[in-house]
């Protein structure tokens, strides 16, 4: 009996060691440990055995048959592992052939533009809103101390709207948000307005008669100078780069006082001196300055006790310098060509 | 404004820098530079040469063969000039040398010509002399310059000095009284033609009516460097007659004209005016024209004053009437033109007629000829809008209107006219007539502003001392008053009309303190939150949402032509053809603002679609402006909307599915209802619908109309969408509440049916809906069916309808008892189940 058991133990792991496919295993499996299998019959013939051996026996025939379903069972994983291999072999792809991707649509450079001027201005506090393109010529020129005579209104080349009062226009610029956030009488103000605006240009490589402007606006007690300074390097350091330098020109803004252009380093060159700034080294890109006291005043707001400083940014300036852009007229052609590469 | 750097140090002389220091130190304080023009760039080794001998070239009839005396050698030099005699002293480039052009003029290169010895037809030439042209300047600037050929400094025939010199009010006069009599052979050819020199541009801004002169900004030259302002010293010239025997004024409109002032000029020699005033001219881009022209120029550039010669033997009634046009008058302008005018022209007339249009042009009729005797100068101040507005009207602008519509202070007039009348003496033009007509208006009383520093400095968030302050204003000729209570007063020049604040003095001080030299601080306050406005917020989604689905964003211009109503097909009376009307357009086709979003849309498609670009989905968000009464009264609504188009891959239901997606990120979760035939002239009538969002409307999408298609070009089938943001606006939501996972497993039965064609498929939802209850989880269409199994008239629609419970596995029975229901709904529509 024990001479059986040893030679069925054999002969199985010999037996389940040399198959090479899981049908084969498991008609080892059944020959073996199957209800008709070896090992089963073995148990079978325990009647022939004295009662007193019984148990030894059967302990016997009990680990045998453990070891033999162990080796089985490692014998399986082994040989599964070795199928996975070779069917993964022959998977092989060529992982060089073209991607499908989902045909994402792209955002408009301006938008693109305009949204990273909001997101810096937003992480400094401001407030992003909006103002109308039709308006009425009270904030587009006179609160903000361009009277009915006055030359910038020629300037600017005013679009007027056929109307019963004479006073609709399209907004030259978006500077008219200001007096419109300030009536409103919530102070502290940090704002910007970006939104279009319209002039009498002919369209060119340059000019659109339809553009888009980003005004800004703070209203508290002790605005300075300085901090309209030290806002716009940093917006400009945030937008071009940490290595980015401001010069401030002084100019002349009639709802500004004292005003200024604002120059960065050319993000080209670094201020070298290059085709891009036309050999200044410097690319100028906004107009800002203090809150005239009239414009305060008109507005409701004392100029004795707050003061304010006031940007606007030309949007299609900043997007064609940083994207390289050289023709304006792309902007608003909306082929998809120039579009796919923002 | 172009001027001659000489110019300037005329009245700075201490000046000394170099030009890029000038352009960038003027720049930082206030006065813009927008480049320099060196005139000297390419000239290199130019002497005055004199011409020893001349022969003829023996292999060349056109050439000439010079030996030419240029001072340490005499050189020989082949020509095909042939202006030159022997003895005339001209300008030679060396071996070596660079001139700036070539002799016919036309565009100078980059970088000059560079001249080299060498052999002309086998004989050496070892130089050149040059023509004006070659000197990179032209016969505007240098008349006495030939038509063609070298330039002749002096010519041996030429003896007589024809300057006669009296008592001189500034160095350059003085100096042309010896004018060309020295020329010496090796000198500085460039040095005598005045071309070490740099004509700069400026940008004056508005503010600065002063800065419209060399005076004014040689006085912003001199504060910018430091140094001292020397203006000329006008003296009040004339001999001992009257004016008042000569002319009289009579100013009738004193509104326009607030000052009139008049003087006389006797015995008028009219001759060419000396070089150095011709040549400041040219700079300025002034042609010089004779001494009596160009002392009037030389003084408007000079004191920003224009003024105006009249004939006074032309004068009618030697009488001066400045007053309105009358409407409808004719008048011809010296340049021959005839001018329409209307009352509101400010005319200057004699006793019978009209002479000049105020501050804009003189008349025909008494311009000066050479054979003026008598000048009456006049140099006034009109009212700048007026100026501006006739200039506009009339049609002519000039470079007088340009000034005097900067709005001119009244003083500059009188120290102009005194300017004029003074060179007229010092060179000799005439006789000038003892006293002035001065018809004016009270002049502003001297401003006075108090001294705040502590203001300016709280403004400008610096700390500059008083001195610095007081030394500043020193600098700009702001005077300054100490008061008896120990305050100081600050005295404005009459000049700076701009200064009226604190703010501005404050500017003032900082321009010259250096904008550079304030700190960078940031605001200090409260902490404020920035954000989006909730629009704004939508607007971002729906750009993510339209690129995820694979549109790109496009932007088109608000104003439109309005014949886009006839190619979007709209009947004559739709309300949308009532527009927003702009009165001065760009021309028809940007005359009134968009009342819908489709022709930008549209025209960008046909753009992409006549370039051959495949499979183009665009999107824009832009307004649509509606007018409330017409015309307007108040300001139009402004529409915010969400266009989507496209063409190629796709069809209407991808269309569908971006609104969806859209709706759904908003948090639009109702499902939407779609009415066909929205009635939309510029859609496909079979294939549009309106989108209703709980009963509201908020878009329309269809396939465009095919007619519309031909009318922009597009060989192929396009979809649009229109979703109008203020009525979606409100159903939206970035909240967002989760619901929990089902947890009990849903049943799900098909249903087949037969239904007759014109039921749609929203019929059956809405049924299906409508009845399913409360276990109801979905209804999904999977089939859709129209053909020869299917009876005529019918199609064959198949639903999956999906029930769960959320607390317990649903019971058969409770499967049965919904799908009755919705059965017998259906049958009420005329459907049959399929078996």
């Amino acid at each position: 009996m024990k001479a059986r058991l040893e030679q069925i133990r054999e002969k199985a792991i010999s037996q389940i060691t040399g198959c090479e496919s899981a049908e084969k295993l498991n008609e080892v499996r059944v020959a073996i440990l199957g209800k008709k299998g070896e090992l089963t019959n073995l148990l079978k013939s325990m009647k022939d055995v004295a009662p007193e051996e019984r148990p030894k026996v059967g302990q016997m025939v009990n680990e045998a048959r453990a070891e033999i379903e162990k080796v089985l069972e490692e014998h399986k994983t082994r040989m599964e592992k070795v199928l996975r291999e070779a069917r993964m072999k022959a998977e092989v792809i060529d992982v060089t052939l073209p991607a499908k991707r989902a045909q994402l649509g792209h955002r408009h450079p301006n938008t693109i533009a305009l949204e990273e001027v909001e997101r810096i201005f937003v992480g400094m506090g401001y407030e992003v809103v909006e103002g109308s393109e039709v308006e009425k010529d009270y904030y587009n020129f006179e609160a903000l101390n361009i009277p009915a005579d006055h030359p910038a209104k020629d300037e600017q080349d005013t679009f007027y709207v056929v109307s019963e009062t004479g006073d609709i226009l399209l907004r030259t610029q978006t500077s008219g948000v200001q007096v419109h956030e300030m009536e409103k009488g919530r102070l502290p103000i940090r704002m910007i307005a970006p939104g279009r605006v319209f002039r009498s240009d002919e369209v060119d490589a340059t000019h659109s008669p339809c553009f888009y402007q980003i005004e800004g606006l703070v209203v508290d007690k002790n605005i300075t100078f300085a901090d309209l300074k030290g806002t716009l390097a940093e917006f400009a350091r945030a937008l071009f780069g940490e290595d980015t330098k401001v010069k401030f020109r002084p100019h002349h803004f009639p709802f500004t006082e004292p005003s200024a252009e604002v120059d960065v380093s050319c993000f080209k060159c670094g201020g070298k001196g290059c085709r891009f700034c036309k050999g200044s080294g410097w690319i100028e890109i906004l107009g800002c300055g203090m809150v005239h006291p009239h414009v305060l005043e008109v507005s409701g707001i004392d100029p004795e006790e707050y003061t304010g400083f006031a940007f606007g940014i030309g949007l299609e300036r900043i997007a064609l310098l940083k994207y390289e852009i050289d023709d304006m007229r792309l902007l608003y052609e909306n082929d998809i060509r120039f579009l796919r590469q923002f | 404004m172009n001027t001659a750097l000489s110019w300037i140090k005329a009245y700075v002389p201490e000046l000394e820098c170099s030009d890029q220091e000038y352009c960038d130190k003027m720049t930082l304080s206030g006065t813009k530079v927008e480049g320099f023009d060196r005139k000297d760039k390419n000239l290199e080794k130019i002497v005055v040469g004199q011409i020893d001998a001349i022969e003829k070239h023996p292999d060349a009839d056109k050439l000439i063969v010079c030996q030419v005396n240029i001072g340490s050698e005499t050189i020989q030099i082949v020509t095909g000039a042939n202006n030159v005699k022997v003895g005339d002293k001209v300008p030679v480039v060396l071996n070596g040398g660079k001139v700036a052009g070539g002799h016919d003029g036309g565009p100078l290169p980059e970088d000059g010509i560079s001249i080299k010895a060498g052999k002309l037809r086998g004989i050496p030439s070892n130089g050149m002399m040059c023509s004006i042209e070659e000197l990179g300047s032209d016969r505007t600037m240098y008349p006495e310059a030939p038509e063609e050929g070298i330039y002749i400094f002096e010519r041996e025939s030429d003896c007589d000095g024809e300057v006669s010199s009296k008592e001189v009010s500034s160095k350059e006069v003085s100096s042309e009284k010896d004018g060309k009599s020295h020329v010496e052979v090796g000198a500085d050819a460039v040095e005598l033609l005045g071309l070490h020199d740099t004509v700069f541009e400026y940008e004056i801004t508005s503010n600065r009516v002063d800065c419209y002169s060399v005076l004014g900004v040689a006085r912003e030259a001199a504060a910018t460097f430091g140094k001292t302002f020397v203006p000329p010293e006008v003296k009040m010239v004339g001999n001992d007659e009257d004016v008042n025997d000569y002319v009289s004024v009579e100013v009738r409109d004193k509104d326009l004209c607030p000052r009139y002032c008049a003087r006389v000029c006797k015995n008028i020699k009219i001759g060419p005016s000396p070089q150095w005033m011709q040549r400041r001219l040219a700079a300025s881009g002034i042609r010089p024209i004779n001494n009596l022209v160009d002392i009037t120029n030389y003084v408007m550039e000079e004191y920003g004053q224009p003024m105006h010669a009249f004939d006074l033997d032309t004068i009618a009634g030697h009488k001066i009437i400045v007053r309105r046009a009358n409407d409808g008058d004719e008048f011809q302008t010296l340049d021959g033109q005839m001018r329409k005018l209307d009352g509101e022209v400010l005319m200057i007339c004699d006793a019978e007629k009209e002479i000049g249009i105020a501050g804009i042009m003189g008349g025909e009729n008494s311009k000066i000829t050479d054979d003026v005797h008598t000048v009456l100068f006049e140099a006034a101040t009109f009212n700048g809008p007026n100026i501006r507005k006739s200039a506009k009207r009339i049609g002519l602008r000039t470079d007088a209107s340009g000034k005097f519509e900067k709005g001119l202070e009244p003083h500059n007039a009188e120290d102009a006219i005194n300017r004029a009348c003074q060179l007229i003496e010092e060179l000799g033009c005439g006789e000038v007539v003892g006293g002035m007509v001065d018809i004016a208006e009270p002049m502003a009383e001297q401003k006075v502003l108090p001294f705040r520093p502590e203001k300016y400095n709280k403004l400008l968030g610096t700390s500059i001392s008083e001195e610095e302050m007081l030394e500043i204003f020193g600098r700009l000729d702001i005077g300054t008053v100490k008061k008896e209570d120990g305050s100081i007063e600050l005295v404005i020049p009459y000049f700076r009309q701009d200064l009226t604040c604190d703010a501005d003095i404050a500017e003032e001080v900082v321009r010259f303190f250096g904008y550079d030299k304030v700190p960078d601080t940031l605001p200090s306050g409260e902490a404020m939150t920035g954000k989006l406005s909730y629009k704004l917020r939508i607007e971002q989604k729906a750009r993510d949402i339209a690129e995820y689905c694979g549109f790109s964003e496009g932007m088109n211009f608000s104003f439109e032509s309005p014949r886009v109503f006839d190619k979007l097909l709209l009947p004559a009376d739709d309300v949308l053809r009532r527009t927003v009307t702009i009165s001065n357009p760009l021309g028809e086709d940007y005359s009134i603002m968009r009342t819908l979003p489709l022709h930008g849309m549209l025209s960008s498609l046909a753009i992409n679609y006549n370039r051959r670009n495949k499979d183009v989905k665009l999107y824009e968000l832009g307004n649509v402006y509606l007018p409330g009464k017409l015309p307007l009264t108040e300001l139009p609504e402004e529409r915010m909307q969400f266009t989507l188009g496209f063409y190629g891959e796709g069809d209407f239901y991808v269309m569908k599915g971006v609104a969806e997606e859209f709706f759904a990120a908003v948090g639009m979760h109702k499902k939407p209802s779609y009415t066909p035939d929205s009635g939309k002239p510029f859609l496909h009538p079979g294939r549009q619908a309106e989108i209703r969002y709980d009963g509201v409307l908020v878009g329309y999408l269809g396939e465009v109309h095919p007619e519309v298609l031909d009318n922009y070009g597009i060989g192929t089938k396009a979809y649009i969408a229109v979703l109008d943001m203020p009525n979606l606006i409100p159903f939206t939501t970035f909240d967002r509440k989760y619901e929990g996972i089902a947890k009990y497993p849903s049943v799900s039965r098909d249903l087949s049916m037969v239904v007759p064609k014109n039921i749609l498929a929203g019929d059956i939802e809405n049924v299906i809906l409508q009845r399913g209850g409360k276990l109801l989880e979905s209804c999904q269409l999977f089939d859709i069916y129209e053909g020869a199994q299917i009876k005529q008239g019918f199609k064959s629609v198949a639903y999956s309808v999906t029930f769960r419970a959320k607390d317990r596995t649903l019971e058969e029975s409770d499967v049965n008892a919904a799908m009755k229901k919705i059965l017998n709904g259906l049958e009420q529509l005329g459907i049959e189940l399929r078996q």
